[in-house]
């Protein structure tokens, strides 16, 4: 693993992140937690007028998944249902500054959008088809 | 053979990897509870069968087939005096401890272990001793129990006691990959067996680093894993007392391990082929015995005694450094050579990967052992294990690097 990973990006969200809170009345959440090496990121997202109003996330766990999670929360504000629905991971990870992660530590990154998937297909699949 | 005062450099000089720079520095390898380095007589074993003598064994009658017959076998009989087994008829090779301990679970489990029997394994399990009983018990309607620890790490005697009567089997490790306990299995085999109870040792973690003899243990199956002794991957030996072995069905079916086969019937070999279906691992079986060899060169009891040392020195010098947390019992007679430990400012993690770029090897999770980081509450820990080649400087240089993950990470 080259010096690339912990780039000043990931450092700052890690020691400072953004949105860490869980929100009141969401209008979907959703956790998950990585069995290999414990992180765990608690997402939940506040959706008005069909676009992301707010978010909030709580975890615990490396430091690449930390930031990669609060990085998201910034990442997503103001994005539509359909936007999230089609997000990729690369758009994360180039958010998060491209870090040289490995096979193994990629998983931590893409935690936190794998959590929001998690939390986001259900509650479009109960509200139906956008009008 | 006489045995040879460790020489940790001269050990160090003769493991070609050492000699290779990663981030322009030598590896400081301290993950020597997952896999060891290899010795270049181990790896010049291997190419010397490739090029010189490759061939099927106990098949051919050709000048070479014989030659690996016999060194796969006399690496057998190295085995066998290496843990202390009576015959090598008791000496069976599989592909690892895993496979060895699942093999006494699919057989000897499946036909000994009845609806309401008791199976009793520790808390400080690997998976590898922990899965193999889980689902034969539920398959079973037998029940798992598990022997807790102490606050100190160290196995809870009187747990034990009060489980052993009546139980079926008693599954344990001989020395925990996380806390580096060692477990009185001595004591415990003779309590379990006055009761009746069947006793297998998982020996990975204690066959590499200190001098084992499985007839004074008084167990009936014993597990190891070649790679954890400097030997190549995919070998593992199961030991298992004649009379148990014998009665068990084999395991895997097919050539090599039948005596006759008619269209309508099969009877099996003799021990110990019984259990080794098809064509083995002959290479690295052969290699093993390099491994051996050059373990007993350096007598387990010198092994024992520098990893030891080594410990001593970096408990010491984990203490100064300040804010980690660290895991096992602290009297050295009772720890093997790893040493589990947690950070404030990091997560393990990011400890080891920070320590990668120092070119510092070291393990962090679970250490497949879920079930004993949930009953200390931890969410995974950071693992330092030494061996035989492992050094005072690398454990300043680890030091130094903790130093590092502070800067770095530190809140």
């Amino acid at each position: 693993m080259s010096d690339e990973v912990y780039k000043e990006i990931i450092l700052d969200h890690y020691k400072n992140p953004h949105n860490f809170r869980q929100l009141a009345e969401p209008s979907f959440k959703a956790d998950d937690s990585n069995p290999l090496c414990g992180d765990h990121i608690e997402l939940s997202v506040k959706v008005a007028d069909g676009r992301v109003s707010e978010v909030g996330f709580i975890g615990k766990g490396c430091a690449i998944s930390q930031a990669a999670a609060s990085i998201l929360t910034d990442l997503i504000q103001g994005k539509t249902l359909d936007e999230l629905k089609g997000m990729e991971k690369e758009q994360l990870l180039e958010a998060m500054g491209n870090p040289d992660l490995g096979p193994v530590r990629i998983k931590c990154a893409l935690l936190s959008l794998k959590t929001l998937k998690l939390g986001l297909y259900p509650y479009m699949s109960a509200r139906g088809p956008t009008p | 053979m006489e045995a040879l005062a460790l020489d940790v450099e001269k050990v160090g000089a003769d493991v070609p990897i050492f000699s290779k720079l990663f981030n322009g520095k030598t590896l400081a390898y301290l993950d020597n509870a997952a896999t060891s380095q290899k010795p270049k007589q181990v790896i010049e074993a291997l190419t010397d069968f490739y090029e010189g003598y490759n061939s099927n064994i106990h098949r051919g009658v050709y000048e070479i087939s014989e030659r690996a017959t016999e060194e796969y076998e006399r690496t057998r009989e190295a085995v066998r005096g290496f843990i202390g087994a009576g015959s090598t008829e008791e000496i069976v090779f599989t592909r690892n401890a895993t496979e060895s301990i699942n093999l006494v679970a699919r057989t000897w489990g499946e036909s000994n272990v009845r609806e309401g029997d008791r199976v009793l394994i520790s808390v400080l399990e690997h998976h590898s001793n922990l899965v193999p009983w889980q689902v034969l018990c539920q398959a079973k309607h037998a029940k798992l129990e598990y022997i807790g620890i102490k606050g100190d790490g160290t196995l809870d005697m009187d747990d034990f006691k009060e489980k052993a009567g009546g139980a079926r089997l008693l599954a344990v490790t001989q020395a925990s990959n996380v806390l580096g306990t060692i477990v009185p299995v001595k004591e415990m085999a003779r309590i379990a067996r006055r009761e009746g109870c069947t006793v297998l040792v998982d020996g990975a973690q204690s066959a590499p680093h200190m001098k084992v003899d499985v007839n004074d243990m008084g167990c009936d199956f014993f597990a190891l894993s070649s790679h954890k002794m400097l030997g190549p991957t995919g070998v593992g030996v199961l030991y298992g007392r004649k009379d148990i072995l014998e009665a068990m069905p084999p395991f895997n079916l097919g050539g090599d391990m039948i005596s006759e086969v008619h269209s309508c019937s099969a009877s099996w070999n003799e021990l110990p082929w019984k259990f080794e279906a098809g064509t083995s691992n002959v290479a690295d079986v052969i290699a093993f015995y390099h491994a051996i060899s050059y373990l007993e060169r350096m007598s387990m009891e010198s092994v024992r005694e520098h990893e030891m040392r080594i410990t001593d020195y970096a408990m010491d010098r984990l203490r100064e450094f300040g804010g980690l947390h660290l895991y096992g019992p602290a009297d050295l007679s009772k720890r093997a050579g790893i040493i589990a430990f947690t950070m404030d400012d990091a997560h393990p993690h990011d400890i080891a990967a920070v320590l990668d770029r120092e070119a510092v090897a070291i393990r962090s999770g679970y250490h497949c052992a879920q079930p004993l980081h949930e009953s200390l509450s931890l969410g995974g820990t950071a693992r330092a294990s030494f061996y035989l080649y492992n050094t005072e400087a690398e454990v300043d240089r680890l030091v130094a690097a903790l130093g590092k993950v502070r800067e770095v990470l530190g809140r």
